[in-house]
């Protein structure tokens, strides 16, 4: 039309549907645009292939689905009564072979009965192999909805927190009445709106609030919530979800509609927490079931009357209006007012209301009362509608039908926390049950579907009245009448469904599929319910509803996300050498939350190369590794020895100052849960090592047992791990290197600093503490210093002769001691399995004493600690291999454990690993293939003890 | 979800982590092996309110002694441990 409606011709955009090109305006959905350019067919159905129009205006829409944009941004399953076009949008219909005009799988519509209720479950099940392999690929083609593009989603997504004394979710008459309320009275308020604009059925209907036309009110209030500055509105903003707490998501659609996002994300997912809600979300529409209610051109008259005064569309130019209510009055003027020919008004009512009997007669429509629509047809567009009831033998033509058969309060939101919905019979709807705590309904959503009550003014006026008598079912209906048009959900599969005793409603959606997929049947769960009692002679209320779940509206999983993706998944964190090690040529690798550098070639070395002249430089002269990974803590207090005694399986308290011990802490069930170093560094200050993996849950295991198990004792606990840089410098040259910075004050003479000492120092000038442990068997040192100085210690020792290693040979050496690390602390070894039960207390209680005794822990058959050797040089070790007992079948009966940890011994020449073994050492010596069945690979390995380089350890004391 | 600590204020359940029943006493170091079980693995599930510890990780570090509604998920109250 060329006048009227809320969109700027000023402003054309130009889009294309199918490669045809087409103008809209600013302000368009593409539902609108569509229906201006004279488009009605847009997509063809889930099942049957059947030519599919528009059927709503709104995000209840079930038919019109488009594929929006083009490669990795392709958005399937778009409803285009909501999507708003900018200039180059591509769109595309969805589910047609090979064109939307001529689809060769519409043949499914000749093969309807297979295709009825539950045929997924009834007509391919034999034979078995038949159907991964044929009937499915074969169905997934014909019946489905848009294709994802497969590709990365290109687009960028945002989160964002609110808080707001109240949320009023939806803005038409009565959310805005209830924000403006708010707003005056000081309240900080968020009010949300799915729409682009505020209004909602004030921008579809030609109401007058206050003597003036609605549009005034609208602009007032919009223009006193905007001035408030308590006030934040959030347009193209849905409310998806209701959570505890007063908390709620929304989608708020930023960039859709524009051609080019700018930077800016496309949506952002919002998290507002609101102590009070108010539900505004008004009503959708029902459509009537008849024959060939899915034809392009049958409209909800709610949507006929949106698109005539809101988007200055005519969906029609002639109309036939088929109500069971009183919206019929509205429809007709309003078709009248746009020039549009109605070429019947088909009331199921035998009497018609005093205002539409006037209306009808000034205007001279024909009017058919206690009428139905039987059939609508015309295939690819409507052509003619064939009447029943009083009109039984009427055919009228035309090329738009108005329908309406009610409202149903859109209550979703207000259900979502398990209040059920109420049966209304004034309005023949549900309106909201119980509801969330702090949430009320207001307006058509509250089941008030008179304008002076949305806005609380509550004068009705003069007889205008809500209700309604329901029209579930036009009786005699020909031809395919749908309840569910997005599911392809026939009247008939519905009583087919009833008849083979799917009568609860949660059964009959999944039987028939009616209220799935991406609408959630909006616009059919409960003509669908009516139907089901109806059928099973109960009464709707006894029918009850599904359980409504978030999200009311489809959520892309990219807002989801947010930000959080590919390398920003979750934070990286770097040790405090990290710099310096990329510097000198490290490769990093990710380990849990940390990059750390796994080797620092030389020349054209590979991993392993660099891994074995790494490992040799540590046991024939000095290397050092960061280890800053490593997590610490420092408890202090007069109690804190008390409370260590406690936490660790070994006692701590008869640790001297300047003394360092091996510590192990065990769950409560008694099962290995740490382990790490315990320094004493004054009476009542200790310093704890745990491992890189648990540096969060011993802190959190800390805090918990202090302050539930232990609260009367007195200490301190805080985590250092992100204070220190920590290196292990170790090596038969160590002490020599460190001499070289050690400030001269220091004795690090094996009698100052003897094994398992610590003293605090100054290295090339930096202040640090000096841990005389060590991890490889060697002679060796950690370091400690501030965590900015990691970078200037690692140059200070690299200057001083040593090579810097990596996680690899971190790893070989520790193997070569035996040491246990994840891998062997896997979660379910004890202290006994793992050849550390002699550290266990007798005595005195700690945490998991009482369970670590418990008869399956001292199981002599359990898995214990075993080192392995391949039986031929040259041979690989998995980690991950069970081993098999030698001659014997590689069978999970004689499956005897596996290898936790495996890797080549630069310094032995061969192979090692560290396994698990039912009865353990009892098999020294003995021969077991370690079959990889996932790497294809077996090696036979002869049981060793598992320290294998040095067992006596007097390098450590040197 | 959502708690409010008597440290922090009303914040949200993703700051806490969940530390199961808080009505369970610890046994005694020569309490039975039986009382151990039980208090190591036997759990109520309860259908109304709940007494258990949240640990509000990501802020005080303080455990808290929370009353759940586990129907309704109403917290009834929240102290200090
Ligand atoms: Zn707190």
């Amino acid at each position: 039309m060329a006048e009227g409606g809320l969109i700027d011709r000023t402003r054309p955009v130009r889009f294309s549907f199918d490669g045809a090109q087409l103008i809209g305006y600013a302000g368009d959905t593409l539902a609108a645009a569509l229906l201006a350019n004279g488009v009605r067919l847009v997509g063809r159905s889930f099942k049957y292939h059947r030519p599919r129009g528009i059927l709503s205006a709104g995000p209840e829409e079930p038919n019109a689905l488009v594929e929006l944009r083009e490669g990795a941004a392709r958005e399937p399953n778009t409803r285009a009564t909501v999507a708003e076009i900018f200039d180059g949008l591509v769109c595309r219909s969805q589910n047609r072979f090979p064109s939307l005009g001529f689809d060769l799988m519409s043949v499914a519509g000749a093969l309807g009965p297979i295709f009825a209720a539950g045929f997924y479950y009834k007509t391919f099940m034999w034979p078995a192999a038949f159907w991964e392999r044929v009937y499915e690929p074969l169905i997934r083609r014909a019946a489905g909805l848009g294709r994802a593009s497969g590709l990365p989603d290109p687009d960028c997504y945002d989160k964002q927190s609110a808080f707001a004394d109240l949320l009023v979710i939806g803005a038409g008459p009565a959310g805005l009445s209830a924000a403006l309320q708010a707003a005056r009275a000081g309240d900080r308020v968020i009010l949300a709106e799915q729409d682009l604009a505020l209004g909602g059925r004030l921008l579809a209907d030609r109401r007058t609030i206050g003597g003036k036309p609605a549009s005034v009110w609208l602009a007032d209030t919009e223009a006193e919530l905007r001035a408030a500055d308590n006030v934040r509105i959030l347009t193209r903003t849905t409310i998806t979800g209701v959570y505890d707490g007063g908390t709620y998501a929304g989608i708020e659609r930023v960039a859709d509609h524009l051609a080019s996002a700018g930077g800016l994300p496309r949506q952002r997912l919002w998290r507002i927490v609101a102590p009070r809600a108010v539900l505004a979300t008004g009503a959708i529409e029902r459509p009537l079931v008849f024959g060939g209610n899915d034809t392009p051109g049958v409209m909800l008259a709610g949507a006929v009357r949106t698109y005539l005064n809101r988007f200055a569309v005519k969906p029609g130019t002639r109309a036939v209006v088929f109500c069971n209510n009183d919206d019929a009055a509205t429809t007709i003027t309003d078709l009248l007012a746009a020039g549009v020919e109605i070429a019947g008004l088909v009331d199921s009512r035998s009497e018609l209301p005093e205002p539409v009997r006037e209306l009808v007669a000034s205007h001279r429509v024909k009017v058919f009362a206690n009428a139905t629509v039987l059939e609508a047809s015309g295939g690819k567009s409507l052509k003619r509608v064939s009447l029943g009831g009083q009109a039984q033998g009427t055919t009228l033509a035309c090329d738009l039908l108005a329908m309406s058969g009610g409202w149903n309060p859109a209550v979703h939101l207000g259900s979502q926390h398990g209040g059920k919905p109420v049966w209304s019979e004034r309005i023949a709807a549900f309106v909201p049950g119980p509801m969330p705590p702090g949430m009320q309904a207001v307006g058509a959503a509250a089941g008030q579907f008179l304008l002076a009550e949305a806005l609380g003014t509550q004068a009705a006026v003069g007889a205008e009245t809500d209700a309604i008598t329901p029209l579930w079912q036009v009786p005699g209906t020909r031809g395919k009448a749908f309840v569910d048009v997005q599911n392809d959900v026939t009247a008939s599969d519905v009583s087919l469904a009833a008849r083979e005793g799917f009568t609860a409603v949660e059964h009959l959606k999944r039987y028939t599929t009616l209220g799935m997929a991406t609408d959630q049947g909006k616009t059919s769960n409960v003509t669908g319910l009516a139907l089901l009692a109806a059928l099973t002679n109960r009464t709707i209320a006894q029918t009850g509803t599904t359980i409504f779940r978030p999200p009311y509206t489809p959520v892309a999983i990219g807002a989801l996300a947010g930000a959080h993706r590919g390398p920003h998944y979750r934070p990286t964190r770097r040790t405090p050498g990290h710099d310096w090690a990329a510097r000198h040529g490290a490769q990093f690798i990710e380990a849990g939350e940390w990059l750390r550098a796994t080797h620092f070639p030389r020349g054209g070395e590979t991993l392993q190369d660099a891994t074995n002249r790494e490992v040799r430089s540590v046991r024939q002269a000095c290397g050092f590794c960061d280890v800053s990974t490593l997590g610490k803590i420092d408890v202090q207090g007069p109690d804190a020895a008390a409370f260590l005694d406690f936490i660790y399986a070994n006692t701590i308290s008869t640790l001297a100052p300047g003394r360092a011990r091996y510590g192990i802490m065990l769950r409560e069930d008694g099962v290995v849960f740490d382990d790490g170093t315990v320094t004493r560094l004054r009476p009542a200050h200790f310093l704890l090592t745990t491992s890189t993996a648990n540096a969060a849950p011993v802190l959190r295991h800390l805090d918990v047992c202090r302050q539930i198990l232990k609260p009367g004792l007195d200490l301190c606990i805080e985590p250092v791990t992100d204070q220190w840089a920590q290196f292990a410098l170790a090596g038969p040259q160590a002490r020599r290197i460190l001499a070289i910075s050690v400030d001269p004050a220091t004795d690090i003479s094996d009698a100052g600093l003897p094994f398992m000492g610590a003293v605090a120092a100054t290295i090339a000038g930096i202040p640090a503490r000096l841990f005389r442990i060590s991890f490889s068997g060697e002679l060796a040192y950690e370091i400690a210093v501030p965590a900015a100085q990691g970078g200037a210690l690692a140059s200070v020792l690299l200057e001083a002769g040593a090579a810097p290693y990596g996680l690899e040979a971190l790893n070989v050496l520790r193997l070569e001691k035996g040491h246990v690390a994840g891998a062997e602390l896997n979660g379910q070894t004890t202290a006994a399995d793992l050849g550390l039960g002699r550290l266990l207390k007798k005595r005195q209680d700690f945490v998991g004493r009482a369970l670590s005794q418990r008869p399956a822990l001292l199981d002599q058959e359990r898995q214990t600690l075993v080192g392995l050797r391949p039986r031929a040089v040259g041979r690989g070790l998995q980690a991950g291999a069970h081993l098999i007992p030698a001659g014997r079948q590689a069978t999970a009966e004689n499956d005897y454990g596996h290898v936790t940890s495996a890797a080549f011994s630069a310094t032995l020449g061969h192979a090692i690993g560290l396994a698990l073994l039912r009865g353990g050492a009892r098999h020294a010596g003995q021969v077991f293939r370690a079959v990889s069945p996932l790497q294809g690979s077996e090696t036979e390995v002869e049981i060793v003890a598992p320290v294998f380089h040095h067992p006596g350890g007097h390098a450590l004391h040197a | 979800m959502r708690l409010t600590c008597p440290f922090c204020g009303n914040r949200s359940i993703a700051e806490f982590s969940y530390y199961g029943d808080a009505t369970l006493t610890r046994p005694g170091s020569n309490a039975e092996q039986s009382a151990w079980v039980d208090y190591v693995y036997m759990r109520d599930n309860p259908a109304g309110p709940h007494s258990e510890f949240w640990y509000h990780e990501a802020a005080c570090r303080q455990v808290l002694r929370v009353e759940r509604d586990t129907r309704t998920h109403t917290i009834l109250s929240v102290q200090t441990a």
